[in-house]
């Protein structure tokens, strides 16, 4: 894997080696500041964790990457779009950035194999054939072949999230936003998504992954970033992070969650 | 779905639908003591009177046009409901446009109608509307029934509207969130994501107000349309005004609606309680 960038405070132009690129992000719901410049590099085909206590911007700063959220200041840059421009080209920016959500979100109107299909063909206008043959080997790729013909709601929590991250990957992003994915799960549960997404990082996808899962983010992630309100308050390889935390703050935080 | 309903709420639907048998016995009751005015105020008008025809010989002769007028009922209520459903849909989903141009008058349109008395609205299009529509040398007739069924059909549309908001609003906005990330546009997003989950939800209270309209359509003879009220009132006059006929006369109109509505009603109450387990 790449180096990743070192965080610098005091944020210059974005590294060219990366793929993902936030500078001194700002984002703000009202009174309440949630982001409170954000700077991060993540180059191609690397895997990152956000960790950090809730409430503390992780699921926000993710969604404004795929411009769910508009930023207040700052610049983001996926693959060298920016997206803090009123003139964004939000289907060429989201077609190169996937996001799987807390709660799965699948259409609950449409079978597993429909939800896979539904954008590709509706909305990129992609041959139907050449999708269903796509979208069943995504569900083979998550390991649910059979499923297909499977509504949501018969479908495990766990299982709706491996269709949610096909449905994702149906896009052919160049990104993937996992949003704290695996929060709602129970422990079995959690272990096959984990074990997809370490998969998808394995074959080479970048990952953004806002996770609580520890164990995940030790073995799978290539960066750590620990955040707190609204700033990144420590980076660093997962090994260093966890063996090593510099500020008292990840370390406090550590000592509760492991 | 039973197992969810069993794991997660036992007491609660167990504590309703013991609430439910009550209710159930009341109704029950209620049905009976209706049935029980309309035979004893007939038989006591039978035993009283002599010298005219008997009750029952009376209702037999005229249930025909009577229920030619029931019928006619059904038919403005049905097409009034139509009416309002095809331009309640649209104006409800204009009033969530983001564009104000668009959601404002829709709003507008909405609150206004919803908040008029019907028989109000129905005076209006009665009275106000021509009675016929000329377009060059074509004229196309504009009969008091057809004045009637737009007069219905407005507090329709305007409820319909309401319908179509609250189920839309009540769709989880990660629904939205997954579309927008998935390159949906706002209207796929609308047309096939949101409205399709929205049908069940609307069901319900959509038939609730087909019942209601129903109900209301015998408003309509107040502005001298020939139906199931007006023929009855017009009937008792034909048998001389007799006063014992007017508790069998007005009776079988209230059975007709009854019969015809309670069924309607029993399918919301079933459709509620099936969607709500489901969900």
């Amino acid at each position: 894997m790449t180096e990743p960038a070192p965080f610098r405070p005091e944020p210059p132009a974005a590294s060219p080696r990366a793929f993902v690129s936030l500078r001194d992000v700002h984002k703000s719901f009202g009174n309440v500041q949630v982001i409170n410049g954000v700077s991060l590099d993540v180059a191609r085909g690397q895997t990152i964790c956000i960790i950090g206590p809730s409430g503390s911007g992780k699921s926000t700063l993710i969604r404004c990457i795929n411009a769910l959220v508009p930023v207040n200041s700052g610049s983001i840059t996926v693959d060298g779009i920016e997206v803090n421009d009123p003139k964004l080209d939000k289907l060429a920016l989201r077609r190169k950035v996937g996001i799987v959500f807390q709660q799965y979100n699948l259409f609950p109107h449409k079978t597993a194999l429909q939800n896979i299909m539904m954008a590709p063909v509706t909305v990129l206008k992609q041959d139907k054939a050449e999708v269903e043959a796509r979208a069943h080997a995504l569900m083979k790729k998550v390991r649910l072949s059979g499923k297909e013909a499977s509504y949501p709601g018969e479908l495990s929590g766990g299982q709706q999230q491996r269709v949610a991250i096909a449905r994702a990957l149906a896009m052919r992003p160049e990104v993937m936003l996992f949003d704290e994915v695996t929060a709602a799960l129970d422990p079995e549960t959690k272990k096959e998504v984990l074990f997809t997404i370490q998969e998808l990082a394995k074959d080479g996808m970048t990952c953004i992954v806002v996770t609580h899962e520890m164990g995940f983010a030790r073995e799978v992630a290539d960066h750590v970033y620990f955040t707190e309100g609204g700033l990144i308050v420590e980076h660093s390889p997962p090994a260093e992070f966890f063996g090593n935390a510099k500020d008292p703050r990840t370390r406090e935080f550590l000592s509760q969650v492991l | 779905m039973l197992r969810l309903r069993d794991a997660f709420s036992l007491p609660l639907v167990s504590a309703s639908e013991g609430a439910l048998r009550n209710w159930r016995r009341t109704e029950r009751a209620g049905l009976a003591a209706l049935l029980v005015v309309f035979v004893c105020s007939s038989a006591y008008a039978a035993t009283v009177v002599s010298g005219h025809d008997s009750i029952p010989t009376v209702l037999w002769r005229w249930a025909p046009l009577l229920l030619w007028g029931f019928l006619f009922n059904l038919v403005i209520s049905a097409l009034s409901m139509a009416l309002g459903t095809v331009a309640g849909v649209p104006l409800g989903i204009f009033q969530m446009s983001p564009n104000p141009l668009v959601s404002r008058p829709a709003i507008l349109v909405t609150q206004f109608f919803r908040n008029a008395p019907w028989l109000v609205l129905l005076f209006i299009c009665v009275l106000l509307l021509p009675f016929e529509l000329r377009i060059g040398t074509l004229r196309i007739p504009f009969p008091d029934w057809v004045k009637a069924v737009i007069g219905f059909a407005l507090p329709a549309m305007a409820n319909v509207a309401e319908i179509v908001r609250g189920a839309v609003l009540s769709v989880p906005s990660g629904q939205w969130e997954s579309a927008e990330s998935l390159c949906f546009s706002r209207r796929q997003t609308m047309m096939q994501i949101i409205l399709p989950q929205c049908i069940k939800r609307m069901l319900p209270p959509w038939m609730n107000l087909y019942s209601l309209i129903t109900m209301s359509s015998v408003n309509a003879s107040v502005v001298g349309v020939t139906e199931m009220l007006t023929i009855t009132t017009q009937v008792h006059a034909a048998e001389g005004s007799r006063p014992e006929l007017l508790a069998p006369l007005y009776s079988f109109a209230l059975i007709c609606f009854f019969i015809y509505s309670y069924p309607i009603s029993k399918w919301t109450e079933y459709l509620e309680l099936k969607y709500q387990v489901k969900e």
